[in-house]
């Protein structure tokens, strides 16, 4: 029923179904980028540095003379990858203490749920920052830091879904029955709230990948001479005189990728759970 | 009468003490991530190249208190935290405090500078969006707010650079002027930072203010007036804004609050010298008091601005104060 409703919403509009072409070819790109490049990506080439595009570079070439194209096309892994495992670690713990926070004694539920308020109330960039200044930066570091930093929205989003689903009819059959708590977590409350974790995962994967380009930006994220969209922003705005477009492409990508992940994700929103819908 | 005032001292009491135990906890967590986090302050300070002899260091590392045990470090800096003392500098012996207070205002006026731009910007837009509901004006208006919302503001403001600095030459691309110096020059260099910050942030506005104004709208009074006849420009006028402006205004405020995450970005890339940059540099360093004094600032900022905006709303508007209480 809910593939049949995304396939529909594919047909009608235009803009959700560019988005998810967008978003599947940026993975492509992200697990095959390596192989589609079509020069070495770490290859120096002090003859030509900063240059427009050309038969040779067609995005042109950075400040080292390497080629954009293949550097944009295997910078895309990194970022991927940061993200996607930032969202599996904040899904995974997020959802445990949201239903904790909801499910437990009520002391464990104050006690979760407070400090679940703490850390939102703290911006998340601030404490990346700090992580990440002082440890070795990487993909690892960075999908760790930005997912453990990510697990009170998705614990807060599990909550307030958990508490829904445990006013239902079922849940106290499930009680009646004797069901473990376990049952009850596997079968009765992690199937029924889904649909909003589905939609929390597009938010923080896109919010995942804002917030790696913005520390690789800062020179804090990925570290060269590996390359990230944010970390070849970052590095082209020292040559935005010579070389503008060095600074364009990047931008234009992860802009389109992160849209995309919204666009899908507002769609999805309304598929997975019409309460939510904005009007 | 008495029942709503005792009413609101309970919900300032009770939000006055949330924040002071949201202070207390990112205290601690700052304080204790310094404690978890590789590289010996004592061996920075001393310089780890010129081989300091035992006796050196352990002469430091009293000096500096770090001989005592954590937990009375922990209260030493609580306490002095607690009277605006931060420490020195690592680098200079400077006191951390000084710091802070000079770079604070410059981030404080970067974010305000920024809300009112976005605000200037969003509420008319969201406001035209919502009055043409399912118009090709609202089609164009809510898709460029998601594209608002999905650009980062670190390629908002290289843009900004590569068109209004490089390419027409208005306006300078980085750096910062003190008021009393020159105050055009301020307001130029200003120009920029707070453009980008508040752009990103403008389109989440209009997004917001065209739903509290769709909600308005939607209203059982609003169709009572218009079956009265009211005109239409006078029921949006003097109903349907007046009362969308609440939600509004509280959602601009709280937008401060998170304006503070926003500024490291922008700071680090128009080399404004805020309280990001300190903190950006002191990290780079190991620069750990100031770390920490710049951290906290930023901390209590966020935590003060939010409770002063939802004190003033919930006790402004009775309705918000019955919700949430």
């Amino acid at each position: 029923m809910i593939p049949a409703a995304i396939l529909r919403a594919t047909r009608s509009q235009p803009a959700f179904l560019a988005s998810i072409v967008l978003l599947v070819a940026v993975v492509l790109i992200g697990v095959f980028g390596s192989w589609l490049a079509p020069q070495d990506p770490f290859l120096l080439d002090p003859q030509s540095v900063n240059q427009g595009s050309s038969a040779a570079h067609w995005l042109g070439t950075d400040e080292f003379g390497r080629d954009l194209l293949s550097r944009l096309l295997i910078g895309v892994q990194p970022t991927l990858l940061v993200a996607i495992g930032a969202t599996a670690i904040a899904g995974v713990f997020g959802t445990m203490v949201g239903i904790a926070g909801a499910y437990g004694r009520p002391l464990v539920q104050f006690l979760i749920m407070r400090s679940v308020d703490i850390m939102l109330s703290f911006p998340p960039i601030l404490l990346a920052l700090l992580a990440v200044g002082f440890w070795e930066s990487g993909v690892l570091s960075l999908a760790v830091v930005i997912g453990v930093l990510y697990i009170p929205h998705f614990a807060r989003v599990a909550h307030a879904a958990t508490l829904q689903v445990s006013r239902m009819e079922f849940m106290e059959a499930e009680h009646a029955m004797g069901a473990s708590a376990g049952r009850v977590v596997f079968t009765a409350i992690l199937p029924n709230i889904l649909s909003p974790l589905v939609v929390q995962a597009t938010l923080t994967v896109a919010a995942a990948i804002l917030l790696e380009s913005g520390l690789s930006f800062l020179g804090l994220g990925i570290v060269p001479p590996e390359p990230s969209w944010g970390q070849m922003i970052g590095t082209a705005r020292g040559y935005l005189g010579q070389n503008p477009m060095y600074v364009i492409w990047p931008s234009l990508l992860l802009a389109l990728t992160v849209l995309a992940i919204n666009v899908v994700g507002d769609r999805l929103r309304d598929i997975l759970d019409p309460r939510l819908r904005e009007e | 009468m008495n029942a709503s005032i005792a009413g609101a001292l309970l919900l300032v009491a009770r939000k006055l003490l949330t924040a002071f135990v949201q202070l207390l906890v990112v205290a601690t967590l700052i304080f204790s991530v310094m404690y978890i986090m590789p590289g010996d302050p004592v061996l920075l300070l001393l310089g780890a190249d010129s081989n300091p002899s035992p006796e050196a260091i352990a002469a430091m590392r009293s000096q500096l208190g770090l001989d005592q045990p954590v937990l009375s470090q922990y209260f030493v800096w609580l306490w002095n935290a607690l009277h605006l003392d931060f420490g020195k500098s690592l680098t200079n012996g400077y006191p951390v405090a000084n710091y802070v207070m000079q770079n604070l205002p410059r981030t404080l006026e970067l974010a305000v500078a920024a809300i009112i731009i976005a605000a200037l910007i969003g509420v008319p837009l969201g406001i035209a969006a919502a009055l043409k509901r399912g118009s090709m004006r609202d089609t164009v208006l809510t898709s460029i707010a998601t594209i608002g919302i999905s650009v980062p503001v670190y390629i908002v403001g290289t843009l900004l650079v590569l068109f209004f600095s490089l390419k027409l030459g208005w306006l300078p691309a980085s750096g910062y002027t003190d008021i009393s110096r020159n105050v055009l020059e301020h307001f130029r260099k200003l120009a920029l930072p707070a453009f980008a910050l508040g752009l990103g942030l403008s389109a989440s506005i209009a997004r917001m203010t065209r739903s509290s104004v769709l909600e308005i709208l939607g209203r059982d009074f609003v169709r009572a007036l218009r079956a009265k006849g009211m005109s239409e420009r006078r029921i949006i006028w003097q109903h349907v804004l007046r009362n969308a402006a609440i939600p509004i205004v509280t959602i601009i405020g709280l937008q401060l609050g998170n304006l503070m995450g926003g500024t490291v970005l922008v700071e680090a890339m128009f080399n404004w010298p805020g309280l990001s940059t300190l903190l950006v540099g002191a990290v780079s360093a190991r620069n750990y008091p100031l770390v920490q004094g710049a951290m906290l600032a930023i901390a209590a900022a966020f935590i003060l601005i939010n409770l002063v905006v939802e004190l003033l709303y919930s006790l402004l508007d009775p309705r918000i104060r019955r919700k949430r209480s």
